[in-house]
């Protein structure tokens, strides 16, 4: 390919042909605000704070969209350059709901910093204001219109990435606003609640629906035994809300909160995930050596997906394991087994979770998720990754000077890391293969490092010899990417025997309830990637990496579960699906 | 009826099948066969496309011409262009409005009349005008509302 040679501020800087002035000046070693912009999502030119002076052009040119020429000469930073984006942000700042004070977003939005940066004066251009009801008809996501500026980027999210499609821009002018299709609300359109919108979204206009008031009055009950599970990712990425840089695992001192904060029990869900490869190894070997069952068979883990393919696929729900997913099984053993241990009634025990996810707090309320009886959920309340920071802030915790070597408390708290690697694409696949593939050879495998498994590419097949059979095994992350492979079932194209099935891309990493990297930041690092390296390092060098070697694992079906898929383990560890109408 | 209509558009979808830019070109000739957009023609014109429902409803919503509700049996047209603007047909429209419970854009509950707002429908020496099913009402002003709703309520 050919190079370009340009200028950025006076900087030399060469670049393949074809490059955008915001990749070049980023190259150069320069700073573009961007609020539209955000790297491989979005390049809308609707905001117009990436404008930069390119020499010999009259007007100013948008860094995001303007492709470089040779002989260029770009300048980001002077006092036109300066004075445009200011206007453009004082314009913004004009029809906005500055909440700034109580806003969830305050002290991480992209507008609220560009603001401050630019010296803008927020009050300077008076004039109409839109007004739009909040819409907060689902328990896991919040619209507030009034904070959004139309950059476009949750609806690239949700029509490009995950091709979901209940959002886009409507009406005209002044009245532009993100909407559902006919004014209905979330809950009524199909929204699978992955939560890649509010990531994405450079202001409070998107959220979760806070969980935390809800955690607090389970806390304040006498009568019930709280305890608390975290999900995988939620390590890797906690720390970010702290200062850390992305990348940074922060177990110890996650548990140590949950503990200050007044948790009974901590425990890992990691060790849900191990009996989620239990059951599902088991489900798997037994469909494959039955003629009639249905294949291939697709993880159910995620709740995003689940509810993907209850909207968009119900004729191919049969092609999903039956098996609960961590989270609820996690839940489900809490209010059977650990209940009966410790002598408590099911009633009694509350469980919360700590997800790097939204879709987690629908999952919870979902039908046949009740293994203790009717009326008890497996879990209570469900918080992501921000919530938790949030509490852990609220409750005036140094986080930093807690003790980083903290541990899950016992005796049923340690997952294998098999679980944890369930936090990035490919990780559920390779625990199920190390277990699977030890359990239908009776070996012990030297190397149970699957590598074909691992990165952030959207879809990933490999074939792998088990006992003799060739398996084709398939890993999709992000619910474009999931449609591609529903559709070639559907067409009976397909050829593989086992997908594993996220829909976040890049896996629960980068799920919707983790914590919020900037368009800035996101140029610079590969967020899912860096988060799932905090998970394969510390499966590189710990002891226990099958699940089936977890002694956790061991102790649950021999004093209660019996065996994976046993009668008592598919009352409380499996579950059911719906088709659900999207309109 | 309803089927019939379903069937003629069914070939309208086949016809654009290969026609790059289809989805506004099938909104318009849907418009023309169903008199409006409901929910079922843009889901339909949604999946036939591959695009996504809320896009389809976004582009629905952009351009005024696209009705999302059952035209009325009556439809009034009231020119809002600048000389009818200027010669008081705002105050028309607000009348008719008023009258009729229904802003600009809507029909009645009772699917009897439709109101709309026109850009200039070219006969400016007439202002304001409007029009009903067609009919030209030429220098309106508000007492003529009276009128004209007393004649097509009789009707």
């Amino acid at each position: 390919m050919k190079n370009i040679n340009l200028t950025v501020n006076g900087v030399p800087v060469t670049v393949p042909e074809g490059t955008r002035i915001l990749d070049a000046a980023i190259k150069a070693g320069f700073k573009v605000p961007t609020l539209c912009y955000m790297k491989d999502l979005c390049n809308e030119s609707s905001c117009r704070v990436c404008v930069v002076e390119i020499k010999g052009n009259r007007k100013l040119m948008t860094a995001c969209s303007t492709v470089v020429s040779e002989g260029m000469e770009v300048l980001t930073n002077t006092p036109k350059v300066r004075a445009s984006r200011k206007i453009t942000l004082e314009l913004m700042l004009s029809n906005h709901h500055k909440e700034c004070l109580s806003c969830v977003r305050s002290g991480n939005c992209e507008l609220q910093t560009l603001a401050n940066e630019y010296g803008c004066d927020a009050e300077k251009y008076e004039g109409a204001m839109n007004s739009y009801d909040v819409d907060d008809a689902t328990e896991y996501l919040v619209r507030d219109n009034n904070k959004c500026i139309l950059c476009r980027r949750c609806v690239a999210a949700c029509n490009k990435v995950q091709t979901v499609g209940v959002i886009d821009a409507g009406n005209r002018g002044f009245a532009t606003r993100i909407a559902s299709p006919f004014e209905k609300d979330l809950g009524g359109v199909p929204c699978v609640a992955c939560g890649q919108c509010i990531n994405v979204c450079p202001t409070g206009a998107l959220r979760e629906k806070d969980s935390i008031k809800a955690v607090e009055k389970l806390l304040a009950d006498p009568e019930k035994t709280v305890i608390v599970g975290t999900a995988p990712s939620v390590r890797a990425a906690l720390g970010e809300e702290f200062g850390y840089p992305i990348g940074t695992d922060t177990e110890g001192r996650m548990v140590a909160a949950l503990k200050a904060i007044g948790f009974d029990k901590v425990f890992d869900v990691d060790m849900a995930a191990d009996m989620t490869i239990m059951e599902e190894g088991t489900e798997f070997i037994s469909r494959l050596n039955d003629k009639n069952a249905v294949l291939p068979m697709i993880t159910s883990c995620s709740a995003g997906w689940v509810r993907f393919i209850e909207f968009n696929y119900p004729e191919l729900l049969p092609h999903l394991s039956t098996c609960k997913s961590p989270q609820q099984m996690f839940g489900a053993i809490m209010k059977t087994y650990y209940a009966k241990k410790i002598g408590v009634a099911p009633e009694n025990i509350a469980v919360v979770t700590v997800m790097p996810c939204i879709a987690k707090k629908f999952e919870k309320l979902r039908d046949d998720e009740c293994a203790a009886g009717a009326g008890i959920p497996d879990i209570d309340e469900s918080i992501t990754t921000r919530e938790l920071a949030r509490m852990i802030k609220n409750y005036g915790i140094n986080f930093n000077a807690l003790d980083p070597k903290t541990e899950f408390d016992n005796p049923i708290g340690k997952g294998s890391t098999a679980g944890l690697i369930f936090g990035a694409t490919g990780g559920v696949m390779e625990a199920a293969l190390r277990t699977v593939a030890e359990t239908v050879t009776g070996e012990t495998l030297e190397n149970i490092d699957f590598k074909a498994t691992r990165g952030t590419k959207g879809i990933k097949e490999a074939t792998i010899t088990l006992a003799g059979k060739q398996i084709n095994i398939c890993v999709a992350s992000g619910l474009a990417n999931a449609r591609k492979i529903m559709d070639d079932i559907k067409a009976g194209k397909s050829k593989y025997h086992f997908i594993e099935i996220m829909a976040c891309p890049g896996g629960c990493v980068n799920g919707g309830g983790q914590p919020i990297v900037s368009s800035e930041k996101r140029n610079l690092v590969d967020v899912a990637k860096t988060r799932a390296g905090v998970l394969y390092k510390k499966d590189k060098k710990d002891a226990l990496r099958k699940s089936h070697d977890n002694p956790v694992v061991n102790t649950l079906y021999g004093d209660y579960f019996e065996k994976p898929n046993s009668h008592v383990a598919h009352k409380t560890l499996h579950t059911s699906y719906v088709k659900r109408n999207r309109y | 009826m309803t089927e019939e209509k379903d069937k003629q558009f069914g070939e309208v979808l086949e016809s654009l099948k290969d026609v790059p830019g289809p989805v506004m070109m099938a909104m318009q000739k849907a418009q023309e066969i169903y008199g409006y957009l409901p929910i079922e023609v843009q889901l339909r014109i949604a999946d036939y496309f591959g695009v996504p429902l809320a896009t389809v409803y976004g582009i629905a919503t952009f351009y005024s011409q696209f009705r999302l509700e059952q035209p009325g049996q009556i439809k009034i047209a009231v020119c809002l262009g600048t000389a009818c603007y200027v010669k008081g047909s705002g105050g028309v429209i607000e009348k008719f409005g008023r009258m009729l419970g229904v802003e600009p854009g809507h029909t009645t509950p009772d699917g009897r009349f439709t109101l709309e707002a026109t850009r200039c429908i070219g006969c400016c020496g007439l202002a304001p005008v409007l029009t009903v099913n067609g009919e030209v009402y030429g220098k309106v002003t508000e007492d003529s509302v009276d009128e004209i709703m007393a004649k097509y309520n009789n009707a």
